[in-house]
């Protein structure tokens, strides 16, 4: 599958600073893309609108020709966000954050996922509230990877955790996009990090920024 | 920690037993007031104008009408009558509220416009009014305080529904392939519910309070009716005359059970959504 943003514009509110102007941006099956950028140049949006969550303004977000957002049903493209505890329900234990996911009765596959991001048992009957922010976010991966799922975006899915704990959460990452072939997107400050797991790089530059003034 | 945890469970038990205690005491009063519907109209000039003694705690009236089983029956009603009225405004705040966050923008419009112009006007005034076009008496009432009282219930509702409807867990559940119904289910349930239960229980109080005073101005259940309301304007006419004992204990009693509804209605929501309390 591929999946591509044609010469997309954005803006969060009417009238207000465009966020992304004219970005070209695509990613296929069994690639993997790092995506760099300061601070406030809109990877999260892109991310987002390459992921359907929101609409661009100008220009088209497409998986295979179709635009991403009118996908019904079962999405392959799936985001993981750098917020763990706003991603799962605090009123759910996190075994629900796991059913969740696409397995198709695959039990063996749902096993396979969590014991290879360390997800221990006794983690399941807790609440979101109840484990650490990287515990959340391993969960919230292994609900992303679902059979289903062709193309993964991670929008700085490892930034509040450990230097061991990232290096086994992309250990894992890269073993299975790898196995399966999956398209993957990694948004990063970390050059060390997008070096060392992608074939190639993007760095969004700010042409938006003539329009500020 | 391990303390720590015994101690938290320890205060869930006794919030849990003092709350259920309310709940009992409010049980029995219902009860007990209903049995004694005749008692408390019963009268007998033998005995009437007693102070408070031994066998008329609560003293009795011009009429000779036990006080005590006149409050316990009026209370009784006022209970019963706040709790139908309190479960049909939850019912209608329930259906607006949610209405209002799902069925789209000219709904949404309708539903606020409605309970701004409920709680824009002063409660008792519409109260008194409604009320009275439905002919006073019992369905003057019931009628008046279930069309009042579900304003702030069903705006809590559809604001809770709008935030949870763009929440990122839900907008990943719709990217799971998850439908409708699983979602309302799922996750927009477990976050209502206590919400839901906690603003139903805390409405009691206020549909008791509403009841009584609009009975108490007289354009609420009818003279007949042993009402707290009716209670405490006839005692009016007697104070003068120094039977404090008529106003005392009916009022005394109407402020503790409402006092222990609030009550229960804070502790159930202490104890089904804790996090709420550091809001």
């Amino acid at each position: 599958m591929k999946l591509e943003a044609k010469n997309v514009s954005f803006r969060y509110t009417e009238g207000g600073r465009l966020v992304l102007d004219h970005v070209d941006f695509t990613v296929e099956e069994g690639e993997r893309v790092g995506v760099t950028a300061p601070s406030g140049f809109g990877k999260t949006t892109l991310l987002k609108i390459l992921a359907g969550y929101e609409k661009p303004l100008e220009g088209e977000a497409l998986l295979d020709g179709r635009p991403v957002s009118e996908y019904r049903g079962y999405c392959p493209v799936q985001m993981i966000g750098q917020h763990p505890e706003l991603s799962v329900n605090p009123r759910r234990k996190l075994k629900t954050v796991l059913d969740e996911g696409d397995w198709s009765g695959d039990f063996g596959e749902r096993q396979r996922i969590e014991s290879g991001l360390g997800i221990l048992d006794e983690w399941k009957e807790r609440y979101p509230v109840e484990v650490s922010g990287g515990e959340l976010q391993r969960f919230c991966i292994a609900r992303a990877l679902g059979t289903r799922t062709k193309i993964l975006l991670a929008d700085e899915i490892t930034t509040m955790l450990d230097l061991v704990t990232q290096g086994q959460i992309w250990g894992f990452l890269l073993g299975e996009t790898m196995r399966r072939g999956l398209g993957l997107v990694v948004v990063s400050h970390s050059r060390e990090l997008l070096e060392k797991v992608c074939h190639r790089i993007v760095e969004v530059d700010r042409k938006q920024e003539k329009n500020d003034g | 920690m391990s303390t720590d945890r015994a101690f938290w469970k320890d205060r869930r038990f006794r919030m849990l037993a003092l709350a259920a205690a309310a709940a009992a005491f409010l049980l029995a009063v219902t009860v007990l007031g209903s049995v004694w519907h005749d008692a408390a109209l019963e009268t007998d000039f033998s005995r009437k104008n007693l102070a408070p003694c031994l066998k008329y705690p609560f003293g009795t009236d011009w009429m000779g009408r036990d006080m005590f089983a006149r409050t316990v029956a009026g209370l009784s009603l006022s209970i019963r009558l706040g709790i139908l009225t309190a479960c049909v405004s939850a019912a209608i705040a329930f259906v607006l509220g949610l209405s209002a966050a799902v069925m789209g923008r000219f709904a949404d419009g309708a539903v606020t416009m409605m309970i701004d112009l409920v709680m824009g006007i002063p409660h008792i005034l519409l109260l008194v009014l409604i009320s009275y076009a439905c002919g006073k008496g019992f369905k003057g009432v019931v009628i008046g305080v279930s069309l009042t009282h579900w304003a702030s219930l069903a705006r809590l509702i559809r604001g809770e529904v709008l935030q949870l409807k763009a929440s990122p867990y839900v907008k990943i559940a719709e990217k799971l392939g998850k439908g409708k119904l699983y979602i309302a289910f799922r996750h927009m349930a477990p976050n209502l519910f206590p919400q839901f239960i906690t603003g139903l229980i805390l409405l009691f109080p206020h549909a008791i309070l509403h009841e009584a005073s609009v009975t108490f101005l007289g354009f609420g259940l009818s003279p007949e009716q042993p009402a707290i309301g009716v209670i405490l304007s006839e005692s009016m006419n007697h104070l003068a005359m120094g039977r404090w004992w008529l106003a005392l204990f009916p009022g005394l009693f109407l402020v503790a059970s409402v006092l222990l509804f609030h009550y229960i209605g804070q502790t159930v929501c202490r104890l089904i959504d804790p996090g709420s309390v550091h809001e």
